[in-house]
């Protein structure tokens, strides 16, 4: 076991003792405090910053985790439930001071968790997914405390909660426009795109005259920005989901297309040349060795496309669309000020398309199990 | 211009010219050769001398451009297509997706051998190579000497007579390479193929051999072939006696008389 040195042991003593005696003083709204209350948190401050950005680094000791988790337990919730009380008033220093050693804290504990080595694994895996969620969840305290705190706009930035609020009474809505344009739109011209990228990849690779002709217009088609053709597909087919399949369909098509051509290029000679020493057939060849060999690339490309899909998808709306759908709800939404139901949507884009370029990456470590990129990741 | 039928490969005024963009080069020129069934080739020589590429044009990787050439009694592309030799590469070229069986499979699948009839073939040339137990492994897993080993057994699995190897054990220590050359040997007695064999090591030449192509580069061509007088039961140890220095220095002096050692 690591033992504290006596500076670690006394500050951590000195945060433990701040938070007993002066709970009362900094408790809501923050207001009934002395004034000198703004300097409280100064030590606390000092120490993070330095602890953090100091350029040995010692071993961190584990009690220095907890108490730092117990100094957030206990004045994050202080801090939120204490922004209710300021009405239309500016909250005092005292307040500030506090916030900026919740974000002190938050990060001086990210610090010690990504930086300790765990003997038990059960443990190290919960630090490896905590560090980032303490994280994102820092992002949004500050989000959530800057937004209602410094009286920003509504209409600029709405607070987190309010979001929230919006996501969790407009289900219903949400989960109609998550159909139209994720399951209908989405899906369909992603597995359409993708699926006709593949196809024509491996056409060109069987036609010296693709190979010529089509790839340079491919690449050439590639660079443009396609969604300037989404007006057209609405006019040519129609303005239901239909249409945004053909957008995400063309957004798809041609990463997928340059990437599997250059992934069936990837074998070496001497691999190919062993397929020709069993006199191998085309065909043969193609399933056994430069299909396996080519499926890194392609799953850059469904990754890549997985995101594009999505964008495609929503911005394809703006320009004609029935009554519901991602981004017809953004564009209409904004319009009427109804600013929380925008980010709501963006929020639901956001997850949703996270978990699908999630699973495409899941899958791909499994099929591409024996890349160098993914063995390393392993052993690592 | 004859050729004689009972060689497995034989070799009449060989020429092969790559056309590069400095000009053409000569790779080989007037190659004439016969190997005999069961017999141990070594093509020996620096780097250029052509010694690849013809193992090359025996599998028909490569196509002469002047004289004629038969294997098994046929044109090298029939005799590719009869799927007639093994051809072991300079790395070991296993497929990193597939497994130690399943890369020793991948001939197999293609030809098309039923799944019973796989699993026996595997399990025997896994035991030809002494890597019985390694089967489900991948590759990657696997040191350079037991990947050389794996490539070897893949080659043997489809039982085609001939085996061509391309400096298999150039890219491997001289400890495991010594113990690859014995066990080569024995595998060589065990299944009576005919072995065509490139290296660029005079020892490793003398050792395996029963005969000895010496070759030279500019324009690539043959110099020397020496019979070997080793008896076929060869120790390690071996090496250490007159006759096999006696031979290694015809090599040695074969080589010199093609310029092989000028700089």
């Amino acid at each position: 076991m690591r033992r504290l040195t006596s500076l670690q042991t006394f500050l951590v003593l000195i945060t433990g003792l701040q938070f007993f005696t002066f709970y009362p003083l900094l408790a809501t709204p923050y207001l009934s405090g002395p004034r000198w209350g703004a300097f409280l948190m100064l030590p606390l401050i000092i120490y993070c910053l330095a602890f953090s950005l100091r350029r040995k680094r010692k071993k961190p000791i584990p009690a220095l985790e907890w108490a730092a988790l117990a100094y957030l337990i206990a004045f994050v919730p202080i801090t939120l439930s204490s922004l209710n009380g300021f009405g239309s008033e500016a909250p005092p220093t005292n307040y500030w001071t506090t916030v900026i050693a919740c974000i002190a804290t938050a990060w001086l504990l990210n610090e010690l968790l990504s930086s300790s080595n765990y003997r038990n694994a059960w443990v190290a895996r919960l630090a490896f997914y905590a560090a980032p969620l303490i994280f994102g969840l820092s992002v949004l305290y500050l989000w959530e405390v800057l937004t209602r705190g410094l009286h920003i706009p509504f209409v600029l930035l709405p607070p987190p909660s309010m979001i929230w609020t919006r996501l969790i009474h407009s289900l219903p809505t949400l989960w109609a426009d998550f159909q139209q344009t994720f399951l209908k739109a989405v899906i369909t011209g992603y597995a359409l795109g993708c699926g006709l990228g593949f196809l024509v990849a491996i056409a060109i690779d069987r036609s010296p005259f693709l190979q010529k002709g089509l790839l340079p217009l491919g690449n050439f088609v590639s660079a443009l920005p396609v969604i300037g053709v989404a007006p057209i597909m609405v006019m040519w087919f129609g303005f239901d989901w239909q249409s945004k399949v053909a957008v995400v369909v063309i957004m798809t098509f041609f990463p997928m297309l340059v990437n599997t051509v250059s992934g069936l290029a990837a074998t070496s000679s001497m691999e190919k040349d062993l397929m020709r020493t069993y006199a191998a057939t085309w065909f043969q060849t193609l399933v056994k060795l430069r299909l396996p060999a080519a499926w890194p690339f392609i799953f850059n490309a469904l990754k890549i496309n997985s995101t594009l899909a999505l964008i495609g998808a929503i911005v394809a709306e703006f320009f004609g669309t029935p009554i519901v759908g991602m981004g017809f709800r953004i564009s209409t939404e904004v319009g009427r000020m109804n600013v929380d139901m925008v980010w709501a949507e963006i929020a639901v884009a956001a997850v949703a398309g996270s978990a699908f370029y999630g699973i495409v990456a899941l899958i791909e470590r499994a099929v591409t199990f024996w890349h160098p990129s993914v063995r390393n990741a392993r052993t690592v | 211009m004859t050729i004689t039928p009972a060689s497995v490969v034989s070799a009449r005024d060989l020429g092969l010219t790559f056309e590069t963009n400095d000009g053409p080069v000569n790779a080989l020129t007037g190659v004439n050769l016969d190997v005999n069934k069961g017999d141990f080739v070594s093509f020996i020589g620096p780097s250029g001398c052509g010694k690849t590429t013809f193992l090359r044009v025996i599998a028909d990787l490569e196509k002469p451009t002047s004289g004629a050439i038969t294997v098994n009694g046929t044109t090298p592309e029939d005799a590719r297509k009869n799927r007639s030799y093994g051809y072991v590469f300079q790395a070991a070229a296993l497929y990193p997706w597939r497994t130690i069986e399943k890369n020793i499979a991948l001939p197999l699948e293609i030809m098309g051998y039923s799944a019973a009839d796989q699993k026996a073939r595997i399990d025997r040339t896994l035991d030809l190579v002494n890597l019985t137990g390694f089967g489900k492994k991948f590759p990657w897993q696997l040191s350079g000497g037991m990947q050389q080993r794996a490539s070897i057994a893949r080659a043997l699995a489809f039982d085609a007579d001939l085996l061509l190897m391309d400096e298999p054990f150039g890219a491997l220590d001289e400890i495991v390479r010594d113990h690859l050359n014995e066990q080569l040997l024995k595998l060589w007695d065990r299944t009576n193929k005919t072995i065509c064999f490139v290296t660029h090591s005079i020892p490793e030449a003398v050792y395996l051999s029963t005969k000895i192509v010496v070759m030279s580069p500019r324009p690539g061509r043959v110099t020397d072939i020496i019979e070997s007088t080793l008896p076929k039961e060869r120790p390690l140890d071996i090496r250490e006696s007159p006759e096999f220095l006696e031979i290694a220095s015809r090599v040695r002096e074969g080589l010199r008389a093609g310029h092989s050692y000028d700089e």
